[in-house]
């Protein structure tokens, strides 16, 4: 029952994976595309995270499971940032 | 049918890692061509847990994708861009050229399905499974690397420094990148304590567990390589002497370690099982800020500000100064 | 089917294929250098494919080790390539 409701909630995380990606394909520019990325993929990443918190039976691996989805949250955060600054800025240099 | 999913998941890997590599050495764009040997490195590392390798996994992540990338990704600008230096060969050479490689890989692949269908073959994992009890450790792993074949890891450490000295000899570090972004340097503020912290970890789990001395070492040259890049006035003023204890630490306590063992046990690196946890341990932290240290510097580019030599190279003179 | 051990190191052995010829066909040292770190990890995909028993026996530890070394060896290897080459360009541009 627990598996199945686990094996549920992966498959929604993959399916936002998979319309990130999308995203990055078929989206005109950088910044729609990095929008896509980082709310796509992170949503994706909770929702996988929280299925194999269902499956996995050590309660100290899940807080090691859901630290890895907070430093992965903010490391895309913080990326996603610095590469719309540096574009923003050579849009700028090339206006 | 979980069989199936996994033949599906095992062939697509295989195809996405023979995809990225292709893609990684035929553009024509270095920025794209490196961000796509990152990805590689990465799909690598899936590759490496898939098949039962979690220290590999761990040390490729970390050195693979992640310090091979910074090198290569700094390296982009010294280089002229490249529409105008690519140029292939002539279309003979590069018919031979293909010709040698497929030939190559057609012996290759013979040779391996040849040697994966004799399975009589002696392998070592017998042994070295029977002895891992009294190597000091229980990762086996860590014992074969610093307990059965410390001696490679020995000269491992050598080669590390060797490249690092041609580094330092050949040039100055790199210029400081232009002031980062506030919001870098904040995350910089609770993330650089965070992989130090990480870094211990794995030095000391490596004993019973996927880690050990490489992958603690790449990640504390990660973290510094991460201060670097968001506040590079906070490595300016490192003391030069303790930078160059630091870079051959290293080898110093290996060494030190393999004449004592000489000396008690009459042969060079060999552990008595009752000391050879600690030793290992002492012997991987050492080993870990050296890697640490030699990795730093190789992503600096060369020497830090205040490091002369007595007789610096110019030009096409030959050096032969010696560090003051 | 295919066994896993001989599909992986197929895959490494194409992976070190792709390497050397992009090594030998390109003329820019950083082209060089990124396809022979392929053909490096193509021939880490090799041992450790070669090393991998099957899902129940015990895996060999000592390919790992080796390959472990071998990363390390390959980035050190990277970086002295790379000093090399910029020194090489300063010296070129004089």
């Amino acid at each position: 029952m627990i598996e199945a409701l686990a094996i549920l909630i992966i498959f929604c995380g993959l399916f936002f994976f998979l319309s990130g990606s999308i995203g990055l394909l078929r989206l005109p520019d950088l910044f729609s595309r990095l929008h896509a990325l980082a709310k796509a993929d992170n949503v994706g990443l909770a929702l996988v995270t929280l299925g194999i918190i269902m499956l996995e039976p050590d309660p100290f691996n899940d807080i090691k499971l859901v630290i890895i989805w907070l430093l992965v949250l903010a490391a895309s955060a913080i990326s996603s940032h610095l590469v719309a600054r540096h574009a923003l800025r050579e849009n700028r240099n090339n206006d | 049918m979980i069989e199936l999913l996994w033949s599906i998941f095992d062939v697509s890997l295989v195809l996405l890692v023979l995809a990225l590599a292709w893609a990684s050495c035929s553009t024509q764009d270095m920025m794209r061509a490196v961000t796509l040997f990152i990805a590689l490195g990465l799909i690598l590392a899936i590759i490496w847990a898939r098949l039962k390798a979690p220290d590999l996994a761990l040390a490729e992540a970390v050195i693979g994708a992640g310090i091979s990338g910074a090198l290569l990704l700094s390296a982009i600008k010294d280089y002229p861009s490249t529409t105008t230096v690519l140029s292939r060969q002539s279309s003979l050479v590069e018919w031979v050229i293909n010709g040698m490689t497929l030939g190559l890989v057609i012996i290759m692949t013979w040779a391996v399905w040849h040697g994966l269908n004799m399975s009589d073959g002696l392998r070592l994992s017998e042994q070295v499974m029977s002895q891992v009890p009294v190597s000091g450790v229980s990762n086996p792993v860590t014992a074969v690397l610093l307990n059965f074949r410390a001696y490679d890891t020995l000269l491992e450490l050598a080669v590390v420094l060797t490249a690092v000295l041609t580094v330092l000899n050949l040039n100055h570090k790199r210029a400081d990148v232009a002031a980062a972004s506030p919001l870098l340097r904040g995350m910089t503020r609770w993330l650089v304590p965070l992989l130090v912290v990480t870094a211990g970890y794995l030095l000391w789990v490596g004993a019973h567990a996927p880690g050990g001395a490489f992958q603690a070492g790449a990640m504390l040259a990660s973290a510094m390589i991460l201060l670097q890049l968001s506040n590079p006035s906070s490595l300016q003023g490192f003391n030069l002497t303790v930078l160059r204890i630091l870079l051959v630490i290293g080898i110093f306590i290996f060494v030190l370690v393999g004449i004592w063992m000489m000396s008690v046990n009459d042969d060079f690196l060999a552990f008595n099982p009752a000391w050879a946890g600690s030793l290992i341990l002492i012997i991987e932290f050492a080993a870990t800020l050296s890697i640490a240290t030699a990795l730093t510097l190789a992503y600096l580019g060369g020497r830090p500000t205040g490091w002369e030599f007595t007789n610096p190279v110019h030009s096409t003179k030959q050096h032969n100064g010696e560090p003051s | 089917m295919i066994s896993q051990q001989l599909l992986y190191a197929l895959a490494g052995i194409g992976l070190f294929g792709i390497g050397l010829r992009a090594t030998l066909l390109h003329q820019m040292l950083l082209e060089r250098l990124l396809a022979l770190n392929v053909c490096g990890a193509g021939v880490f995909l090799i041992f450790i494919a070669v090393a991998y028993g099957g899902i129940e026996t015990a895996v060999d530890p000592v390919p790992h080790a080796l390959v472990l070394t071998g990363i390390v060896v390959a980035v050190s290897a990277t970086a002295m390539a790379l000093a090399l080459g910029r020194r090489l360009q300063e010296l070129d541009d004089e």
